[in-house]
């Protein structure tokens, strides 16, 4: 992989040349070694020498009423030492991120297949899981409602919930939309697409062990993405004050918006303090995909209106987001969807409703680029017909709409930092296109559709070229209160000057630990960082999602570091033996609430990523080998460039699992493929060569200038190469992931058919 | 859960043979996932990794044996040049880590329709040997499926060994999956030239109950081969050689593919593997 090149950035304030591994260097991760080598301690290896197993009964019914529940098999088990149900829920029966809506355990109706509705401790995992198994309940089966596209329907039947089906409707209006009037072009492109549904798939499944402590509380250490939300609702549901559950993030094995919602953190708690022991919970893999929440499946109609010298001038959109059967944080993937709908274009009419709905589907959450992931293939998929039907390059076509700094946004909101979408189409499509290599028999199989399963040895074979670009939000929107809390700590020990920075924002792998080192250090001008646990000991640092913790938690510790530097202006020559110690909480600007339009300035920041695909598609059998993603991204400033990379990699990647292979298979409120047998997500040989192409161009606004990174990738990977797919094939591909069925037009008599 | 540990071989048909309804167990790679999924609970699991001598492959005159401790790995570096549809099979099979625990045995011992090492026995005409304490048996591979998950062996039979002649022509795998590495076949073909008997055999996987021959396609383009003269494939010959494969198939749709799609592909890879297996053979 070449090198990532770096455009000069203006100097961030407060840099400092004196330390190595500040702010803008590759300094090495404190857990790569560790992860590499099998050492670290993920939240499954969590271990008390007296603990209990818990497990889990779930719904097996994606509708239906609970009719009767007998414990009494599973207590009878020699090794069980609790089963509880929903009357043992000592505080608040329900819980959510945005409303509590969400049982702790089964209140009567089962809403989705895998709902819990017993739990159990037992002195051996195995036990649990038996005991688990024989408890008794009985179900009134129910009709499901499964169809997004009824639930929007105020009066669709049945109500999953008795607010009824639809959880929110978001329409955004600009231009003469705005003012009730319809707007017509001189050439329209119309299209409907359907995405289904992504799981995050992350490694290290839930996992946690509550501890009973002498106060009466409870201590809960876990893998999660926000320890303080977590501990909010564990409390409110315990009955608790939040200061009696104190929380420690566990080895957190990935995450991509899984970890926002609670699994097994109440039920742990619960088991915890009714048996006056640890509790351990570990999901097995197949329970992972019932323990968490997906990304939402949409359906997806667009309009898009263009004049014949290429310059958009609507867009009419009708999003459906599959929410499942709990809110989760299904209204801010509406408000995704809805306000970064059309994509980073400058379009002067827009019309966009999003509906996000209640099914009995699974429930569905955050993933990785929510609602921005699913608006992206709608809206590139068009911008590609429209380019197609007015006769101009895809690349050429987005460039002479592509939104920049001082557009406006289908919310009204300016764009005030850079916006550099045109400048990341130019730079993916002149990187110069990989050769068609072949090995010494003329062709490696390692290289082709279908891989060493020895498909093709060059026949059928089609290469084609895609692009994307898509356009993320990062922060948190719409007035919310976001902000993070640092502790920073500076003492001289042995005669050096030593930090140490606390927060409770969770790694999850991306690297954020490596980067609060790399700001203390830069920021105090000494060596010696030390992170502290993340907890809850300290302030809340905010959810580890919408790419917010560079900003938010890397802000923080910055700030922190200001005020001891403003008391100590050269840290490094402070006395042995004193302390100097720093709190600070930290807020970006505010963001305001949309209006009925869906008008307001709701955003903090906006991203961009832009890809280009390359593919090879063995157009007999439907097969498709990528054979290189290049891929430009403005980070503002590349605070580790190494990290910066993983990311886009990592991004890509999972962008490429949607595109072709990674989806969640319901029918009839039931998943079909709970394993990663038939979960799909791509390999080393699914995973193409990238090249990453970095610029750096400075937000005023947010600390060092950065961008938020982790989510843009995975936004733009998907529709381009879907794209190349379709330009190798010509076939329309609306849906995604791609199956080879797709591909191919099986429709008449083919190849096997004939008699 | 008992667990039996033999150490010879003639341990094993004893302690088979007093418990009939024990598991054989070789790499894990099936059983012990069936058995963390609590999808199976034998009574007792006889271990055969104990059993030395069951690892090792040799050639018995013109037979090669393969002893049922053999794994996908071993037939991957060492057997390529002797079996290369079945090395080539092997080579798709799950990861490193699962090659070089599971079995070509176990395999047939699972018996699944989408095995992976079993179109190319079936193509290749291999022999499973079978043994328990009343003597030993040579089934056919084609013989040895009874339906999915199922096979015919009596319960106080093990299987030995796999008896295979080395390739006297070029033989051929390919498989569907809807990722690149790593994926249970959405469905499969495998193809061998016997040159000596002037025909060709075929294995179809995971398109049909179980795994089989396509017995018309095998007859018809064995016919139709100008296997003196070795002159080119004409490509109506391929086609009807496809159309056949696929005919001989009963797929049905399921969460990896549709029947549709799994007939259709399974006519392009009948077709391709002959045109490949066809040009080797005319190189000489």
């Amino acid at each position: 992989m070449p090198a990532p090149s770096t455009s000069p950035a203006p100097p961030a304030a407060g840099t400092s040349t004196r330390v190595t591994g500040g702010v803008g260097e590759s300094a090495r991760r404190p857990d790569g070694a560790l992860k590499v080598t099998g050492e670290f301690a993920y939240s499954s290896d969590l271990w008390a020498d007296d603990m209990l197993w818990g497990a889990t009964l779930r719904s097996p019914h994606p509708h239906a009423r609970l009719t009767g529940l007998d414990i009494g098999p599973a207590v009878a088990m020699p090794g069980v030492y609790a089963v509880l149900t929903h009357d043992d829920v000592p505080g608040r029966t329900v819980y959510g991120l945005e409303r509590a809506d969400q049982p702790v355990l089964c209140d009567g109706i089962a809403r989705y297949h895998g709902e819990p509705v017993a739990i159990v401790a037992a002195d051996h995992p195995e036990t649990a899981r038996r005991a688990a198994s024989r408890i008794v309940a009985e179900y009134d089966v129910l009709e499901p409602l499964t169809d997004p596209r009824r639930a929007i329907d105020p009066a669709s039947a049945p109500r999953v919930h008795p607010t009824g089906n639809v959880v929110r409707h978001l329409a955004v209006r600009k231009g003469d939309f705005e003012t009730g009037l319809d707007v017509a072009a001189e050439v329209t492109v119309t299209g409907e697409y359907e995405v289904g549904m992504q799981d995050q798939a992350f490694l290290g499944p839930e996992s946690g062990l509550a501890v009973p402590a002498e106060d009466g509380g409870v201590d809960l250490f876990v893998a999660t993405q926000w320890l303080h939300v977590d501990r909010d609702q564990v409390a409110a549901c315990l009955g608790m004050p939040p200061e009696r559950v104190r929380l420690t993030l566990g080895g957190v094995g990935g995450a991509f918006g899984a970890r926002e919602d609670l699994s097994m953190q109440i039920h742990a708690c619960m088991l915890a303090l009714h048996t006056g022991r640890p509790v351990k919970m570990v999901y097995s893999r197949e329970e992972s995909f019932f323990g968490h929440v997906h990304r939402h499946p949409a359906v997806l109609r667009y309009e898009h209106g263009a004049s014949r010298d290429g310059l958009l001038r609507y867009v009419k959109a009708e999003i459906v987001l599959d929410g499942g059967a709990y809110m989760s944080s299904t209204p801010a993937v509406v408000a995704n969807a809805a306000t970064l709908g059309v994509g980073p274009y400058d379009v002067p009419h827009v019309s966009v409703d999003c509906w996000g709905v209640y099914t009995n589907n699974p429930p569905c959450g955050a993933m990785r680029g929510f609602g921005a992931v699913q608006a992206a293939f709608g809206y590139e998929s068009q911008m590609d017909r429209m380019a197609a039907e007015l006769g101009l390059d895809p690349v050429e076509f987005r460039i002479r709409n592509a939104m920049s700094e001082g557009s406006t946004m289908p919310t009204g909101q300016a764009v005030d930092s850079p916006a550099p979408v045109a400048e990341l189409l130019k730079r993916v499509s002149s990187v110069p296109l990989p050769p068609r290599e072949r090995g010494d028999d003329g062709y490696d199989l390692r290289e082709l559709p279908g891989g060493v399963s020895n498909t093709t040895h060059g026949e059928g074979v089609v290469r084609g070229v895609g692009y994307g670009v898509g356009i993320k939000n990062v922060c948190f929107s719409e007035g919310f209160d976001d902000y993070s809390t640092a502790r920073v700590r500076l003492e001289t020990v042995d005669g050096r000057p030593v930090a140490s920075v606390h927060t409770a924002a969770a790694e999850v792998g991306q690297g954020l630990v490596t980067l609060l080192v790399q700001i203390a250090r830069t920021e105090l001008g000494i060596d010696e960082v030390t992170i502290l646990p993340a907890d809850t000991e300290v302030g809340s640092a905010g959810s580890t999602s919408a790419s917010r913790q560079s900003y938010v938690t890397g802000g923080a510790v910055r700030a922190a570091c200001e005020a001891i530097r403003e008391r100590v202006p050269d840290p490094a020559s402070l006395p042995d033996g004193e302390v100097v110690e720093e709190t600070v909480e930290w807020r970006h600007r505010p963001t305001s609430p949309l209006n009925e339009h869906g008008q307001g300035n709701a955003h903090v920041q906006y991203a961009f990523a832009a890809h280009r695909a390359v593919v090879d598609v063995d157009t007999e059998l439907g097969l498709v080998k990528v054979v290189e993603l290049a891929t430009a991204q403005d980070v503002g400033k590349a605070m580790n460039p190494d990290a910066v990379v993983g990311q886009i990699n990592g991004g890509s990647a999972q962008g490429l699992g949607l595109a072709l292979m990674e989806e969640v298979q319901v029918s009839g409120g039931r998943i079909g493929n709970p394993s990663f047998t038939d979960y799909l997500i791509p390999t080393i040989l699914d995973m193409p060569p990238t090249r990453v192409d970095i610029l750096e161009l400075a937000d005023p606004e947010a600390p060092y200038g950065l961008r938020g990174v982790g989510e843009p990738p995975a936004i733009s990977s998907t529709p381009a190469i879907v794209a190349a797919v379709r330009a190798a094939t010509g076939a329309a591909l609306t849906r995604i992931p791609i199956r080879p069925e797709h591909i191919l037009d099986l429709s008449g008599v083919s190849e096997g058919e004939r008699t | 859960m008992e667990f039996l540990r033999p150490r010879t071989w003639n341990e094993a048909v004893a302690v088979k043979a007093a418990h009939p309804e024990a598991l054989a167990l070789a790499g894990g790679t099936d059983v012990m996932v069936e058995l963390n999924f609590d999808r199976t609970r034998p009574a007792s699991l006889l271990d055969l990794t104990g059993v030395d001598d069951l690892a090792h492959w040799a050639l018995d005159g013109d037979v090669l044996r393969l002893g049922a401790g053999v794994t996908y790995s071993r037939v991957v570096d060492e057997l390529g040049f002797a079996l290369p549809g079945l090395a080539t099979a092997s080579r798709t099979v799950g990861s490193p880590q699962i090659r070089n625990r599971g079995t070509i045995a176990g395999n047939l011992g699972s018996a699944s329709p989408a095995g992976d090492a079993h179109p190319a026995l079936l193509a290749a005409g291999a022999e499973v040997e079978v043994e328990s304490v009343r003597g030993v048996r040579h089934v056919p591979v084609a013989e040895f499926f009874a339906g999915p998950k199922r096979h015919v062996l009596e319960p106080d039979e093990l299987i030995k060994a796999i008896l295979v002649r080395p390739a006297s022509g070029p033989q051929e795998f390919a498989k569907i999956g809807t990722r690149n590495a790593m994926v249970i076949a959405v469905c499969s073909f495998g193809l061998a030239l016997h040159p000596h008997a002037r025909r060709v055999g075929t294995g179809i996987g995971s398109a049909a109950a179980t795994p089989r021959r396509a017995l018309d396609a095998e007859r018809f383009v064995s016919e139709e081969l100008d296997w003196q003269g070795r002159g080119p494939l004409p490509d109506g010959v391929a086609r009807r050689f496809g159309e056949l494969v696929a005919h001989a198939a009963e797929p049905i749709d399921d969460g990896r593919g549709t029947a549709r799609y799994r007939v259709h592909a399974l006519a392009v890879m009948a077709r391709r593997t002959l045109g490949w297996a066809w040009a080797a053979y005319r190189k000489g």
